[in-house]
């Protein structure tokens, strides 16, 4: 009997003795406190709908490595990731700035828009997809990121850009899009044949000051922000916040924009997309016809 | 409850007891001497760190290649959360393109070592020893000890191919492979589609390698590793088994299945016992209930034999592999993982049912007549576990499990031959906890009452036999330590 006693108390003295250390502020961090600047906050996905307190937990447990206690970007392992090797900052919530939206540039994403960003991760980072969370609780940190910064309070996401339906990937669109390629000047960052390595790749940085790649569509399948058309299509008429890669929204016109991502689909070499087909058949059958993409010296522009 | 140790006479008694409260009163000192040197360590003391924070802790391998913290695979380590399980599901690999070797930095060395020096205590009674009553005594052990050491390596060998290394090296100083792998993922670009070769753990839906006991009486489910009193098979679910997996999981694993052909010799290197492969299936489904948390339920069946006798040259020495009589033997069961309170307590339930080929249950050479009254013996067990996750920085855990016989491989056995059960209660506290290290403070207590086999506690070898009725032997491990992993 006594064994047992003095087993019990033992355990239960010591495990006292760790709920207090526990306690102490900066030790043990058994509670962590989260700097957040807005009260309560919401988030609603599809008909799901987050609650900050709920997330908060969460956010504790998979999130403050690398996002921070205040939300900033400054977490334990922030230090380790090397932008001059490609490898990304965590986002800094405290300012609202974020890559992937279906908003216009310089407007807050909707809820949706960062729930299907944790969802999907970003690819060639650090950031993980969080898909194996279950919709609820992503929704719930989706609520929670947004109580690091009062443009929460101040101002409303923007309203979705219009996407007209597809048209078909014929090669007339491929064509027309290669044009905007050269036009927009997107191979001055991608370079041109879209490897990331266009003239101006090499001096980029992103609102942090951090040096950082223009994509490389000849490797991998998946972009930061989606696989598919319509990702893309978003991609580049929304803009990718915080980053050199601007929004096309004021100079490409929604239907001219389906054939830029049809064009954009040939530069993926290491898929085989249909336009890619398309795009090799055509030029087999109309050899030296197509300008080298780049500077174009004689005219110039 | 202190009827249980009713060996040895009184005056040794309570000498003992007056010893062991000078032993209590040394152990809470001491105990407070490191928890106040956890607690000097932790509080950053400008001297202890010249280099910039960080750089000076050495890491755990998966978290330190993702910057990860422990939390975000680990409901508390080294159990696994959902998060966890897809990543090992997909190879160690967060499939973010940058999971191949060629982008860590060249510094980067995927290993880590955990070890838990401890202090524990071993008691049990109905002990034959020397000068023992008829109904033996009790003996109790105690002292500072260590734990084996790990030293894990895993990782990627490419985007794809992983691997997993876990030599191990015994407390007695033994040395082996845990387990030794290479695993193709995402063979045919699926998930459905994984297979491993070489020695691994079971696809067991309790993992009972990533769970949060370490005591002697404890730290193993019973359930895993029993076999019926008097029996000659060697087989354990929880023992690491070498052959070959398939394995396939949703995107989110949810859904996961494995299905393992393994060769028959519970995982001893060298040649099998016989000619023969056991297989293993189990499959699984998880489904989110709004607020709760992540339910997993699942079901599994493992099928064997086991050569009852050998071939000899002239009735010398078995000549390994060559194993004859093979006889049968099968385990089937089920296992949940189930969470309230938003994933904040989990329950694990785990039922088994199991079989015995007659011949095996007796360890009687298949060219031999069985005994009078040999029948094939059949058991169940289970038990049911709990975790409350107070944060993931501190988690209480209990267990309960059972064994009863309901059929003896002798109609002469008592009836309560081989039934075991066994409590077990305790709590880890991880003061330290970065994707760098970590260190836990583990406390457990476990209780197991056996019936004719010997318990694991003590340095297992006496127990009274079981003659007409089998009273049963009581074995207490207590067991607190400090489990770290860098
Ligand atoms: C291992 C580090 C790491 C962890 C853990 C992590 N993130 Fe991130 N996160 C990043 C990085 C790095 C980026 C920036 C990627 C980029 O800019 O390309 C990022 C970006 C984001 C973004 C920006 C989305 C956008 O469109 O700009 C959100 C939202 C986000 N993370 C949420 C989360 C949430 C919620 C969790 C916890 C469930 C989490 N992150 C955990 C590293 C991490
Ligand atoms: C000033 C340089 C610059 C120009 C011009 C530019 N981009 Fe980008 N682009 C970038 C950078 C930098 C990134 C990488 C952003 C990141 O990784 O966060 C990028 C990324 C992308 C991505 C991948 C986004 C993702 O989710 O991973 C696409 C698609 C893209 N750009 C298309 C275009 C198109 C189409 C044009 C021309 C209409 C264009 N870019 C013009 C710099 C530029």
């Amino acid at each position: 009997m006594k064994s047992i006693t003095s087993v019990v108390a033992f355990f239960f003295g010591s495990l006292g003795l760790a709920l207090a250390a526990g306690t102490t502020p900066c030790f043990a961090q058994i509670d962590i406190h989260f700097h957040a600047v807005t009260g309560p906050m919401e988030a609603r996905v599809g008909g799901l709908t987050g609650h900050s307190s709920d997330g908060k937990a969460l956010y504790r447990r998979f999130c403050v490595g690398c996002h921070g206690a205040s939300g900033d970007g400054n977490g334990e392992n922030a230090i380790w990731f090397d932008p001059t090797l490609g490898f990304a900052k965590p986002r800094d919530f405290t300012v609202a700035v974020f890559k992937c939206r279906s908003t216009p540039s310089g407007t807050l994403p909707t809820d949706e828009d960062l729930f299907d960003a944790l969802t999907r991760g970003f690819v060639t980072t650090n950031m993980p997809e969080w898909r194996p969370l279950s919709g609820l609780d992503r929704a719930d940190l989706v609520a929670f990121i947004k109580t690091f910064s009062l443009r929460w309070q101040t101002d409303k996401a923007g309203t979705p850009i219009a996407i007209p339906p597809e048209p078909p990937a014929k090669i007339e669109s491929i064509l027309h899009g290669r044009e905007l390629f050269q036009k927009m000047e997107c191979w001055k960052c991608h370079g041109p044949e879209g490897r990331g390595d266009g003239p101006s790749a090499a001096t980029l940085t992103d609102s942090k000051g951090n040096p950082i790649r223009p994509y490389d569509f000849t490797t991998g399948e998946r972009f930061k922000c989606g696989v598919s058309n319509r990702d893309l299509y978003r991609i580049f008429m929304t803009g990718l916040d915080g980053t050199p890669m601007p929004s096309f929204a004021d100079t490409i016109k929604p239907e001219e924009a389906w054939d830029l991502v049809h064009f954009l689909r040939t530069l993926q070499v290491s898929i085989k997309t249909p336009e890619l087909a398309t795009f090799k058949q055509w030029v087999s059958a109309h050899p030296g016809q197509l300008k080298p993409i780049g500077q174009q010296a004689p005219s110039g522009n | 409850m202190g009827s249980q140790y009713s060996g040895g006479d009184m005056g040794e008694r309570a000498r003992h007891l007056a010893k062991k409260s000078i032993l209590w009163l040394a152990l809470s000192l001491f105990l407070g001497l490191l928890l106040f040197a956890v607690i000097l360590a932790d509080s950053r003391s400008a001297s202890a760190e010249p280099l910039p924070g960080g750089n000076v802790r050495a890491i755990p391998a998966f978290a330190r290649k993702y910057g990860l913290p422990c939390s975000a695979c680990h409901t508390a380590w080294p159990e696994l959360n959902n998060f966890g399980q897809v990543f090992r599901d997909n190879g160690y690999q967060l499939m973010n393109d940058r999971d191949s070797p060629i982008w860590q930095n060249p510094s980067y060395w995927p290993i880590t070592f955990r070890m838990t020096p401890n202090w524990h205590r071993e008691r049990t009674n109905h002990q034959p020893v020397d000068g023992a009553p008829p109904n033996g005594s009790v003996v109790e052990q105690h002292g500072f000890d260590l734990s084996g050491m790990d030293v894990w390596t895993a990782g990627t060998l490419y985007k794809n191919i992983s691997f997993s290394l876990l030599p191990s090296l015994d407390s007695d100083g033994t040395f082996g492979f845990e387990n030794a792998f290479v695993r193709f993922d995402n063979l045919l670009n699926s998930r459905w589609v994984n297979v491993k070769f070489g020695k691994f753990e079971l696809d067991n839906l309790i993992s009972e390698k990533r769970f949060l006991f370490l005591s002697a009486n404890g730290g193993f489910y019973q359930t895993y590793h029993f076999v019926p009193v008097g029996a000659s098979n060697d087989f354990g679910l929880g023992d690491n088994q070498i052959g070959v997996e398939l394995m396939g999981h949703s995107a989110n694993s949810y859904t996961r299945y494995s299905a393992s052909l393994v060769s028959s010799n519970s995982g001893n290197p060298g040649l099998p016992s016989n000619r023969t492969y056991d297989g293993y299936v189990t499959f699984s489904q998880a489904f989110q209930v709004g607020r709760l948390g992540l339910q997993r339920l699942g079901g599994y069946a493992y099928a064997g034999r086991r050569p009852t006798f050998s071939q000899t040259f002239g009735g010398g020495e078995p000549i390994p592999g060559t194993g004859l009589g093979n006889k049968s033997f099968y385990r089937v069961g089920f296992a949940g993982d189930l969470y309230i309170l938003q994933g904040k307590w989990e329950f694990l339930p785990f039922f088994l049912h199991g079989y015995d080929n007659v011949f095996l249950g007796t360890a009687t050479p298949a060219n031999v007549p069985l005994p009078a009254g040999a029948q094939a013996p059949k058991w169940n067990g289970g038990f049911i576990e709990t975790h409350y996750y107070y944060s993931p920085q501190l988690v209480l855990t209990g267990r309960y499990e059972i064994i009863r016989m309901s059929r003896q491989a002798l109609t002469s056995n008592p009836s309560n031959l081989g039934d075991i059960d066994a409590y077990t209660a305790g709590y880890r506290w991880y003061p330290i906890m970065f994707s760098r290290a970590g260190l836990a403070w583990h406390n457990e207590f476990s209780l197991v009452k056996t019936a004719g086999s010997i318990p694991l506690s003590g340095n297992g070898v006496g127990s009274i036999p079981c003659t007409a009725t089998c009273p049963g032997v009581w074995s207490q491990s207590l067991l607190f330590g400090f489990d770290f992993d860098f």
